[in-house]
């Protein structure tokens, strides 16, 4: 077998059955593989979508995402893809072809320095040296990737290893790392000590995050919450994992939370953040967060706990572990002044519902429509800036898994290749992409993937013809002045934009024609009630569509907290 | 501010000198020393780190070395007793036709003169921080022309 036949064949017997990638010259030997190895490989049009679309993968599926791409620019394009993994936690194994060993260090034709370059942004790395070693390696990047606290691995596979032949090769059975053990189970005093902060607590609080999906946790969770009928405010990178129904729901926290959530942070004396990292777009003003609180905070990761908040009970472990064991210890809570409290905060400061004046389309409207025509089963995924915010407030969250976003890196353009990867981890499912028309434009390209291979993605673009996320920032804290972003200036526009008031400047591109020449059906939308029309369309088309949605440029996302401001210090909208 | 001293036991790895050295680059840690070298055991190789930094920014530091894939044993010797820390130190001092002074303080540090010329000597010792410290303070008056130190190594004792 070669190098690449052996590649191919560790992969199967991980359970790989798709990958995403692109060829190119040091990969062609593996590409030449393909074929028998019965895998499927998913051709996207650039490599940083071949590893969004992976990442969107496995975070809809629990699996680890593989992506294959060729060394140079083909391994450079895919570092935005890596390190939006990497701070997200998601599971993935990246391979990247190299220059022969024999040209390593010479600056030859697509050499760039791989192991270098994904340090720092994934959660280990593998430079192959031989075909002995390629079976092991491959066999514990995806033992990596998947334990512990999720990550991507990258593994640097030089063409002359792709090329080597040897008889059959042994698949290793065993993984030996000797310096890689994960803690699954909390210490048991740190749980008895939890459990006790928890009883003498009189406005106890939960936080839940990411953790609670990577490790299956939402039924522990639930449990936990039945019991001790603790109020909780959910991350959004956990949003799923409790139903927004849930009578103990705060929502998402932090600069675009909802309100109860932040006030409850503010206000609990005992806090219990489980797989949350205390992100500075949750905590806000970090002297303000949790001021009064016994800060608990339960994680896979030690490095995680002090990092951002100072932490009086740390538990490192697994969230499902660890819940399970805590739920025994609690003592039994009842319903009482502190929840009907929070609950009060859920009534008194309902989800902002945008306006609708001059009969315009609202984002909320849209998003809501969005999420009665895909039902209850569907995965949303979403791109960045104000369409994340408010398909991440405005929608109905019932599962974990079933809303994709990139938190920590925040990566423009990420929302349409995930989708992709998503629909083909649930083929049985809607998969809806929720885009801002900038983020779109940053891999529109992947129109064709979708389209070609009638992937059944629902791509609804927000279009409000500006980056509306900065264009807000602008509007509040930077005196209007619109620095570059309005999408559809020109060179008649002055220095100074006035806004989007009067403009009559076109927009570009028409996204309905490109959706066509792309090959795939493209409507418009302009008023509520053209929306609604589109929307019913959309659903009823088998395959992939776009729907373009002209929302009011100039709405926004509310509450919102200032930057470096104590997270109760929120800013209101005039509807709101 | 205080100082740490690490004794990173580590995968001999390609690049595992350049992960550790990265890590800490990324994240904004203050490496004071850093000596790399391979040990008794082929397959093993010991990273002797110094970083400076407050309290929680080192505790910090150590939890992220520990978390690399091929850490095998991170310890903290700044506060044990029973461990020899040891630096080595070249000193190349101004030198008049008397070398007398020269002589006089390596001897009252144990350091040894390695060369003397018309023009400066060179000393080297190895020895505790404090005893490295102490020849550099005593040399200063007499016109230090450079020293390279080594940064610090360490062994555990019982």
């Amino acid at each position: 077998m070669t190098g690449a036949e052996i590649l191919l064949d560790v992969f199967r017997r991980e359970g790989v059955d798709i990958l995403f990638g692109y060829p190119g010259g040091v990969v062609i030997p593996v590409f030449d593989a393909l074929p028998k190895s019965g895998l499927n490989l998913v051709l996207t049009r650039h490599e940083q979508a071949a590893v969004h679309a992976a990442d969107g993968y496995a975070r809809a599926s629990g699996k680890v995402g593989v992506c294959l791409v060729t060394s140079g620019p083909g391994a450079t394009n895919s570092i935005t893809g890596l390190a939006n993994a990497k701070l997200d936690s998601v599971p993935m194994v990246f391979v990247s072809g190299q220059v022969a060993t024999s040209l390593q260090g010479t600056d030859a034709f697509q050499e760039t320095d791989m192991a270098g370059l994904t340090r720092s942004v994934c959660k280990h790395s593998y430079q192959v040296q031989s075909i002995g070693e390629l079976p092991r390696i491959i066999k514990e990047s995806f033992y990596i990737a998947r334990s512990g606290r999720p990550g991507p691995v990258a593994v640097d596979l030089p063409v002359d290893v792709a090329l080597a032949a040897r008889g059959a090769y042994a698949y290793p059975e065993s993984i030996d790392l000797p310096g890689y053990h994960p803690v699954r189970w909390g210490h048991p005093r740190r749980l008895r000590e939890l459990a006790r902060a928890l009883s003498e607590s009189r406005k106890p609080l939960l936080l839940s995050g990411g953790g609670i999906a990577a490790s299956g946790a939402a039924g522990e969770l639930a449990a936990f919450l039945e019991k001790t009928r603790i109020p909780v405010a959910v991350t959004m990178m956990g949003l799923g994992c409790v139903r927004w129904d849930h009578p103990q729901y705060l929502g998402m926290p932090g600069m675009h939370g909802r309100a109860a959530a932040n006030l409850a942070l503010s206000e609990c004396d005992c806090l219990v953040a489980v797989g949350a990292r205390f992100d500075d777009r949750v905590t806000g003003d970090k002297r303000a967060f949790a001021s009064g609180a016994v800060v608990a905070h339960i994680d896979i990761d030690p490095a995680e706990i002090g990092k951002n908040v100072r932490t009086k009970i740390p538990i490192v472990g697994d969230a499902r572990e660890v819940l399970r064991e805590l739920t025994t210890l609690v003592k039994p809570r009842s319903v009482d002044e502190w929840n009907r409290r929070t609950e009060r905060w859920v009534r008194d400061y309902p989800l902002n519902s945008g306006s609708s004046a001059g009969g315009g389309l609202s984002p909320q409207m849209v998003i809501d429509g969005l999420n009665r025509a895909a039902g209850d089963e569907a995965i949303v995924v979403t791109d960045v800036g104000q369409n994340q915010m408010w398909a991440a407030l405005g929608w109905r969250h019932l599962r974990p898994r079933a809303f994709i976003s990139s938190g920590g890196l925040g990566t423009m353009g990420f929302g349409l290749p995930a989708a992709i990867g998503a629909a083909l981890a649930c083929p049985e499912r809607n998969v809806v992409a929720v885009c801002g028309d900038g983020g779109l434009q940053m891999n529109i390209q992947e129109l064709a993937t979708a389209g070609l291979n009638r992937i059944p993605v629902k791509i609804a673009v927000l279009n409000n013809m500006c980056l509306g996320m900065v264009r807000q920032w602008q509007e509040l804290f930077w005196g209007k002045r619109y620095s570059k972003t309005c999408l559809r200036q020109g060179p008649e526009c002055g220095p100074e934009c006035p806004g989007p008031e009067g403009c009559q400047r076109p927009y570009k591109p028409d996204f309905v024609r490109a959706a066509e020449a792309f090959g795939l059906p493209g409507f418009r939308a302009r008023t509520p009630a053209e929306a609604g029309d589109v929307i019913e369309a959309g659903f009823r088309l088998p395959g992939p569509v776009l729907m373009e949605f002209m929302i009011q440029p100039e709405e926004n996302v509310f509450p919102m907290v200032p930057a470096g401001r104590p997270i109760r210090e929120m800013v209101f909208g005039d509807s709101a | 501010m205080r100082t740490a001293t690490i004794i990173l036991t580590v995968n001999n790895r390609v690049g595992v000198l350049a992960r550790v050295a990265g890590l800490l680059a990324s994240r904004g840690h203050n490496i004071e020393s850093i000596i790399g070298a391979p040990t008794e055991q082929p397959d093993t190789y010991k990273i002797h780190l110094v970083i400076l930094g407050p309290k929680e920014k080192i505790e910090q530091a150590k939890k992220q070395l520990n978390n690399l894939v091929d850490t095998l044993k991170l310890i903290d010797i700044s506060h044990r007793r029973r461990t020899l820390v040891r630096e080595y130190v070249l000193i190349k001092v101004r030198a008049g036709r008397d070398l007398s002074a020269i002589f006089a303080q390596a001897g009252a540090c144990d350091a040894r003169v390695l060369d003397a010329g018309p023009r400066s000597a060179t000393l080297d010792l190895a020895g505790s921080v404090r005893k490295v410290d102490r020849l550099i303070e005593r040399l200063k008056p007499l016109g230090i022309v450079e020293f390279v130190r080594s940064g610090r190594i360490a062994l555990g004792g019982r």
